[in-house]
């Protein structure tokens, strides 16, 4: 099933400006995956090399931060939405 | 350059001194590319801390949704130092997260906050101009104080 996926501004310019893409799977991580199949130039920035969640990447599936959940299995539900957003931080 | 309505520049000054001794944090929605904000989302700081902020993640989406619900984006976070210059950390340049956003940071070393935007975009710091309702940001002051 596709689902709806928000996207940060930093990662728009990788989907040709859109602010929201489709992506296909069942868990975060096979929706991450299909995410990058389809914009390449999203890789480093959402998944690590060794396929984890970028730690400088927040995740949600609707309201819920997939860091509290199951990570990458966490289960996205028909109709959920999935917003990627940048951990904001300093000093 | 970045532009302020005065009762964004004031919610960004109040929030910042509602915050000590500890950082205080928000983000800023408007458009991104021309420099206008059109409102301030206050957040808490996850770090409490003097030295660090943390912008909690869920407060970030819901003022994300919130944005584009009005037809914005999130343009830009800000940050108050309370002991140090209005200018961006090691950590803030290293952390920063996005290079099309605004970084505004807010002095309290001294009696008057001072705040100042920044660009930050591989690593490298360009301080813009700050505009508060179509006039320069005053040296150090509120607008209407001082009256």
């Amino acid at each position: 099933m596709p689902v709806e996926v928000r996207l940060p501004t930093v990662l728009r310019p990788h989907a040709g400006g859109q602010s929201t893409v489709s992506a296909n799977g069942g868990t975060i991580g096979e929706v991450l995956n299909d995410l990058v199949a389809s914009y390449p130039a999203m890789a480093g920035q959402v998944l690590t090399e060794e396929g984890t969640l970028h730690r400088f990447v927040n995740v949600y599936v609707d309201d819920d931060d997939v860091r509290y959940l199951e990570q990458l299995d966490t289960k996205v539900p028909d109709g959920a939405t999935v917003s990627i957003l940048p951990a904001v931080a300093g000093g | 350059m970045l532009q302020l309505p005065a009762q964004v520049y004031t919610q960004i000054i109040g929030h910042c001194l509602s915050g000590l001794p500890d950082e205080a944090c928000g983000l800023l929605g408007g458009d991104p590319e021309s420099g206008v904000a059109v409102k301030c989302y206050p957040t808490h700081n996850e770090a409490a801390s003097a030295k660090l902020y943390t912008v909690p993640g869920k407060e970030f989406l819901h003022a994300d949704r919130d944005a584009e619900a009005h037809g914005m984006a999130i343009m830009g976070v800000f940050h108050s130092h309370t002991h140090t210059d209005a200018y961006p950390s090691p950590t803030d340049v290293a952390q920063a997260p996005d290079p099309g956003w605004h970084y505004v940071l807010v002095s309290l070393r001294d009696v008057l906050p001072m705040l100042r935007s920044y660009r930050i975009v591989g690593g490298r710091i360009d301080e813009e101009p700050v505009v508060v309702d179509g006039e320069p940001e005053p040296e150090g002051s509120v607008p209407g104080g001082g009256q």
